[in-house]
């Protein structure tokens, strides 16, 4: 790093500024309008400013708190059915050659390149026949065809460069398989769960056709709040409920960027995306 | 205390017909130290995971004491295997490591560290209990791994090629070290290796395994001197196989007429003498003249390659004995019939 040439480091830098622009820009006209009473071409700024868009978004009359800890439910129900299901799917791609594993890799995929719409809508006609629709459950088990393959892949890049002899090596030394796995498998795979979890959170967070077609309008997520304040022309009001949108995403990447190095074998899996 | 034996164990891996181990039979005495020795794929390993308990078996049975162990759980066995990569979890410090097996025997921690401080001692690392193992070299961690097993005392200690990761000159004291606390503790101890140095080297008694097979099963000394057959034969380093006719006390072949020592067998045979049992010099029993076709100079010992008639015949030998000896030129040689001995 130290020999780095200062052209070079001029460019990173610069390039660092333009990828923080580009992802910061777009959020500042949003923190404006839900301070702003009016806002017309062509002032660069507000004329007036007030609360009331804040003060109305954290009423009870708007419903976004109730909103906000529904899709907080949702979206952490999700993580924590990923990982139960991404761990031992992981394991069994990341360690063992078996016959239709590619077919099997492909299967885990293709939610990702499978338009939401079409999936939701197959789903949709199960769901009627089993009493999953409109309930906050049925909307949980959606979200998992799109936060599945993210925490499988992640899973199968920790599982991929783990030595499952650490287990045999536990259980000779008088480990039971639990406490084998609490001691032994769950410390090497952490960063992957975390990861993974984390990518599964967001994922289920920023859901919207599969929460309003399994939903029925019921299930009223951020996103969905967010859509029908967007659609009805208060930029102010949703303004201010984009902001708590976004927040929690940006709380849990700060929370969990040491994780997401390069270095992190977590991370591996995506290269076969 | 304990008191090993396998008897007709037999794996078949799924997808696979032939056996990776076959009927395999062995008494391993309590306190003894055992090698199971042979090439990469010949179904030791295979054995120490069943005895382990890591693989079940397809037949056959593993009894420690008389008593069968293959329904028990491996975390129930009292058996603890060291793997050749050593396996120290990398999230613990060396006194965790070493200290696990106690932690899930739920030992008391002041009991663990006591315990622990002693091992640190016995495996002669008494200050680095604090460490990750990432920073102990690699015959210190093997030395952790040792402790690490060692610790809970088990019924039989399985070791996976113990010595074969360490430089030459940690190679002695590791031997000294795991037959001195083998021999302390009185653990039965079983050990596989491809190297039949390591094998020769650390065990009591070695049990020679090819191709699924127990081959031969004896002090290690016996491979060199009466090997069972060819195959163990060469195992062992032998080159010279010289087929003909035993008489019991005379052995007709190309090399004419020689001398046999007693107990020899009768009746067709192939017969066998270790290259470095070749003498140089004339004698009256067993000499014969050979022509020098090659020689390789290696330091402490010369290899030569000889020829008696159209037989070729490896020798190994002293340097200061064949200084003079040009190649294409005739060497006088015997064989003591001592060193001699007859295959079916």
């Amino acid at each position: 790093m130290q020999n780095d040439s200062p052209w070079l480091r001029a460019f990173r830098g610069l390039a660092g500024a333009v990828l923080i622009v580009w992802l910061v820009l777009p959020l500042i006209p949003l923190a404006i309008w839900s301070f702003a009473r009016g806002w017309f071409f062509p002032d660069i700024l507000p004329k007036q400013w007030t609360l009331s868009a804040w003060e109305y978004a954290l009423s009870d009359r708007a419903g976004v708190i109730d909103s906000l800890g529904l899709t907080i439910g949702i979206s952490l129900a999700a993580t924590v059915l990923s990982i139960l299901v991404g761990v031992p799917a992981g394991r069994a791609l990341g360690l063992y050659k078996f016959r239709g594993k590619e077919l099997i890799e492909l299967l885990i995929l293709a939610p990702t390149i499978v338009p939401g719409i079409a999936v939701a809508l197959g789903i949709h006609s199960v769901f009627i026949t089993l009493g999953l629709n409109n309930t906050v459950g049925g909307v949980v088990l959606v979200h998992l065809v799109p936060t599945l393959p993210y925490m499988v892949l992640v899973m199968s890049g920790i599982f991929a460069n783990y030595d499952p002899a650490f287990e045999s090596q536990a259980r000779s030394l008088g480990a039971s398989w639990l406490k084998t796995f609490w001691y032994v498998t769950f410390p090497a795979i952490l960063p992957g769960i975390i990861v993974g979890g984390l990518f599964a959170f967001l994922v289920s967070w920023s859901q919207y056709i599969l929460t309003l077609l399994i939903g029925g309008g019921r299930v009223v997520t951020l996103p969905l709040l967010l859509f029908n304040f967007a659609t009805s022309g208060r930029n102010d009001i949703t303004g201010a409920i984009g902001i708590v949108y976004i927040l929690p995403g940006i709380i849990i990447l700060i929370l969990t960027a040491r994780h997401l190095s390069g270095r992190n074998g977590a991370v591996g899996g995506f290269g076969r995306i | 205390m304990t008191h090993v034996s396998l008897k007709d164990l037999t794996k078949v891996y799924p997808g696979s017909k032939v056996p990776s181990l076959d009927r395999l039979s062995l008494e391993i005495p309590t306190g003894e130290l055992t090698a199971l020795l042979g090439p990469s794929g010949c179904g030791k390993t295979t054995t120490m995971k069943m005895i382990a308990g890591l693989l079940t078996p397809t037949s056959g049975d593993v009894t420690f004491d008389d008593r069968s162990i293959l329904r028990e759980k491996p975390e129930h066995r009292g058996v603890v295997m060291v793997f050749q990569n050593y396996l120290l979890f990398p999230y613990m410090s060396v006194a965790d490591n070493i200290g696990f097996g106690l932690k899930m025997r739920k030992v008391d921690k002041s009991e663990i560290d006591r315990r622990v401080g002693e091992m640190l001692d016995l495996v002669k690392l008494p200050d680095l209990g604090k460490r990750r193992p990432s920073e102990l070299s690699g015959g210190q961690q093997q030395r952790v791994a040792l402790a690490r097993a060692l610790i809970v005392q088990p019924k039989v200690l399985l070791l996976d090629e113990p010595l074969s990761n360490l430089d030459a000159h940690l190679r002695f004291e590791m031997r000294d070290l795991i037959r001195s606390l083998q021999q302390e503790m009185g653990i039965t101890t079983i050990f596989v290796t491809h190297d039949q140095e390591e094998a020769v080297v650390l065990a009591d008694k070695v049990a020679l395994i090819l191709d699924g097979r127990l081959c031969q099963y004896d002090h290690a000394d016996v491979f060199y001197k009466r090997p069972a057959n060819e195959a163990v034969a060469r195992f062992f380093g032998g080159q010279n196989f010289i087929p003909g006719q035993s008489s019991g006390t005379a052995f007709d072949s190309a090399l004419g007429q020689l001398a046999l020592p007693q107990n020899a067998i009768t009746g067709k045979g192939t017969l066998t003498f270790r290259p470095e049992n070749v003498k140089i010099g004339p004698s009256q029993t067993n000499g014969l003249t050979a022509i020098l076709e090659d020689r390789i100079y290696l330091g402490t010992q010369t290899r030569l390659r000889l020829r008696v008639g159209e037989t070729m015949v490896e020798a190994i030998a002293n340097p200061d004995e064949v200084g003079d000896f040009e190649v294409g030129g005739p060497v006088p040689i015997h064989l003591p019939p001592q060193a001699l001995w007859v295959l079916q």
